[in-house]
């Protein structure tokens, strides 16, 4: 509030009008979203009341307000703040993500450059593509004989994919006209790649980043839960096992806030440098 | 006359799943130094086909295409080629489009100032030194247009090739455009080829009028010159006797001797 009346205070006559309207703007977009937190919360409740095992809203906002007073206490290797093990699972998560666009996205580059490598990469990647990523846990495990690279490779594996398939369907869809502008200018392969074909295809590459990091955030949860250790899919699932309903239902809004943040994150990095045609 | 761009008994034929396809056949033609000349004909009579061919970015079925004594192999920085819908690229802005292509044929011999002053100087050659720092999609499509020219032209080409470059604007803008390229023409005295369906476009700014047969198959039917004088001025010239003769010609050759191809759809297809 404050920086809005600062920004506005040398047409001091008239910001209350403008903060007004801005007010009401505020108000009328909030208007949706609280009315359907209010029913959520209200079914929640009925839940609550009819099931005994299920918390109740206020229960769970007690518990939470216990647990958000410390997120990073560390009591030895199984008992961390819930601060540590959302750090250790983005940790992982950027780790095995960050691998995949190093191998995906050159990958996908030469597959849709080249008609060939597309021919013969193509089957492979449709084939695994729909194998869920923790189907390839147990085999990280073996490869790497520890829970943490195992769940990264898993990270990894299902990131790999959208990225490869993106970029390959965005080279591939780079406008004729570009590339004859290229041959026309007789541009180096070098040039064709940075001036032609990498802003021509960053939208389909961070649209593949994109629908990476939903997966990847899905998978980690999942992975945690087998591998244990940190993160906060190993968290849900001791808390589980601690019988602290509370701190399960925390971890749900806890990783959907973070999910929600990561894809934020990307769209407005996709339309930073998303161009326009016209 | 010097025979500058030569065209020599030039065929295309491609290959498309129900066989063979020729589009043009027995293509001889040679354009002199600083000559003008249009290629006109209806939709599908393969001038943009043989503009390719010069350009080098398609090669030729049967027979030679030389510019100034040597074979056309592939594109290159000695033909600058103006496309019919802009093709510049939208993430670069218009300096940066026109840059890209004088770095590319100066950059090894001049500093970055020599060529952004080559830069500067074809666009404001077409009249946008204030434009040159917004991107494509900021500007209006003969604004474009105008970048493509300069972008073509920026690289001091031999031949300065065009594919239809006003067809896509309207035609008040076009006219402009048209009066302009007539201007630059002259200032840089450029040997240019230009591929219209526009009948009074090709009058006002050729030399000669090269009328394409209908395809497939297509050849030269009729070489027409246009013998006005330069400068030109459009308003002044709508009412000479020659330039209504020449438009008289041309309209006869594609209208009554090679009649719209749509209109007979059967005959063309069994051809």
């Amino acid at each position: 509030m404050s920086t809005v009346s600062s920004s506005l205070s040398p047409e001091a006559p008239r910001w209350p009008a403008a903060l007004r309207s801005a007010c009401d703007a505020a108000a009328r977009a909030a208007i949706g979203p609280l009315a359907g937190f209010a029913l959520f919360l209200l079914a929640w409740q009925v839940i609550a009341t009819s099931i005994p095992e299920i918390p109740t809203p206020g229960a769970t906002w007690l518990a939470a307000r216990e647990l958000f007073a410390d997120p990073f206490y560390d009591n030895g290797p199984n008992d961390k703040g819930i601060g540590w093990n959302v750090l250790a699972s983005l940790q992982r998560v950027a780790v095995g993500f960050g691998l995949a666009a190093l191998v995906g996205i050159p990958v996908g580059f030469i597959m849709g450059r080249y008609a060939m490598v597309s021919a013969m990469f193509s089957p492979i990647v449709s084939l695994l593509r729909p194998v869920s990523p923790l189907a390839w846990l147990p085999l990280g495990l073996l490869l790497f004989k520890a829970a943490d690279p195992a769940a990264i490779w898993a990270i990894f594996i299902c990131s790999i994919w959208p990225m490869v398939m993106n970029t390959a369907a965005g080279v591939a869809r780079v406008p004729r006209d570009y590339l004859n502008v290229a041959r026309v200018l007789n541009l180096s392969e070098w040039q064709v790649i940075t001036r032609v074909l990498l802003p021509a295809v960053l939208p389909y590459m961070l649209t593949g980043v994109r629908l990476s990091i939903g997966t990847a955030w899905l998978v980690i949860v999942a992975a945690e839960m087998l591998t244990g250790g940190t993160g906060i899919g190993f968290w849900l699932w001791d808390e589980w096992n601690n019988l602290k309903v509370e701190h399960i239902v925390i971890a749900i809004f806890v990783i959907g806030l973070v999910g929600l943040g990561l894809e934020i994150v990307l769209l407005r990095l996709a339309r930073r440098f998303a161009y326009a045609e016209e | 006359m010097q025979k500058f761009v030569r065209i020599e008994n030039v065929g295309q034929t491609f290959d498309t799943p129900r066989g063979p396809f020729v589009a043009l056949r027995d293509i001889d033609l040679t354009v002199a130094q600083g000559e003008f000349i249009s290629l006109i004909g209806h939709s599908g009579c393969g001038k943009s086909t043989l503009l390719n061919l010069v350009a080098g970015l398609t090669r030729p079925s049967s027979g030679v295409l030389l510019l100034a004594e040597r074979e056309i192999t592939g594109p290159g920085p000695d033909r600058g080629v103006v496309f019919q819908n802009h093709s510049l690229l939208p993430w670069l802005t218009c300096f940066q489009n026109v840059y890209l292509a004088v770095q590319r044929v100066f950059g090894a011999r001049e500093s970055k100032a020599q060529l952004a002053e080559r830069t500067h100087a074809a666009l404001a050659l077409v009249g946008l030194a204030h434009a040159q720092a917004r991107l494509p999609r900021e500007i209006s499509g003969g604004m474009k247009q105008r970048v493509g020219i300069a972008r073509a032209l920026a690289i001091e080409p031999k031949v300065l090739l065009m594919d239809e470059p006003f067809g896509a604007l309207d035609a008040l803008t076009r006219a402009h455009l048209q009066d302009e390229l007539l201007k630059i023409v002259a200032a840089t005295r450029s040997t240019a080829i230009m591929v219209t369906h526009d009948v009074d476009e090709a009058v006002l700014l050729s030399d000669r009028i090269v009328m394409l047969t209908n395809g497939p198959a297509a050849t030269i039917g009729q070489i027409l010159p246009v013998p006005l004088p330069r400068p030109r001025d459009r308003v002044a010239l709508s009412s000479r006797p020659e330039y209504l003769e020449c438009r008289a010609a041309a309209v006869d050759f594609l209208h009554r001797l090679h009649g719209n191809p749509d209109k007979k759809p059967a005959q063309a297809q069994e051809q």
